[in-house]
């Protein structure tokens, strides 16, 4: 089994919303940003627990504290699942924080996994 | 690092219970604030988590509170006062997964029962007093090295 800690790749998000096949709700122009790991929760406290700063917030939840979350923790890109989209405020809030958010039909186990084979471990080293 | 500042920077807040639209504008300034007078990112990032678990904590379980932050040379507090319905436990809820959230909390993405045991490991000392039917009070300190 490959360790976590032997993977020191990263991806754009730009080559994120590939792989993910991803609409890109918000543009902040930080498409060219290395990300180096990725956190999928719903849970918000998981997300200030786990979290490492500029890492990629992988979620089905759509509310504007998600991005208040997201702001908080230092997450500068959000990846909604199952075709999820924000409605007009939240897209705001995104915008005047600088985060960019996509959506991607996959389901979130199916999205982290496309991620991780790409090489973008999780943000928990254990 | 102490800050280069003679006076104590405060800032208060009122929270009002349920107010989910502005949850985190409290953190939020904090953060900048504190970016202004510039902090290490990593005790930024700190303060403003624990702030923003604390700001939940009240719109989530209380009628309303006030959260005051007051920053000096070497370190910033945070004071977050609420009228809600107190803890029975503090013990319990303090341990991590422990969580007295309705559903509808949860579904918001709330009450894993992680946010009082995330304010403790921001902070560098952490109180919480609290008296059923009255109110919690938590207090927390991050020390700027």
């Amino acid at each position: 089994m490959q360790n976590h800690k032997d993977i020191d790749n990263k991806l754009t998000l730009k080559e994120i919303a590939k792989i993910l096949e991803a609409e890109v709700i918000a543009d902040s122009g930080n498409s060219d940003i290395n990300i180096k790991n990725a956190c999928s929760a719903d849970m918000m406290s998981a997300v200030l627990y786990y979290h490492t700063p500029n890492s990629l917030l992988i979620t089905g939840l759509t509310q504007p504290h998600v991005i208040r979350t997201a702001e908080i923790a230092g997450i500068k890109s959000i990846v909604f699942v199952l075709d999820k989209k924000p409605d007009a405020r939240t897209i705001e809030l995104a915008r005047t924080k600088n985060i960019s958010l996509l959506s991607t039909s996959y389901c979130m186990y199916t999205a982290s996994g496309r991620l991780y084979k790409a090489g973008l471990p999780g943000c928990l080293y254990k | 690092m102490a800050l280069d500042i003679n006076e104590t920077i405060e800032g208060s807040f009122q929270l009002v219970g349920g107010n989910f639209a502005n949850a985190g504008e409290a953190s939020s300034q904090l953060k900048h604030a504190l970016a202004e007078l510039g902090v290490d990112e990593g005790i930024i990032r700190r303060a403003a988590i624990a702030t923003f678990e604390a700001e939940m904590n009240v719109i989530i379980y209380a009628a309303a509170g006030w959260l005051r932050y007051y920053i000096s040379s070497d370190r910033v507090r945070i004071r977050i006062e609420d009228m809600g319905p107190g803890i029975e436990d503090i013990e319990l809820a303090m341990q991590e997964g422990y969580s007295t959230a309705p559903d509808w909390v949860r579904e918001m993405g709330w009450g894993a029962g992680m946010g009082l045991p995330n304010m403790k490991k921001n902070s560098d000392e952490f109180k919480i007093d609290s008296v059923v039917g009255e109110g919690t009070t938590v207090e927390m300190t991050i020390n700027f090295p």
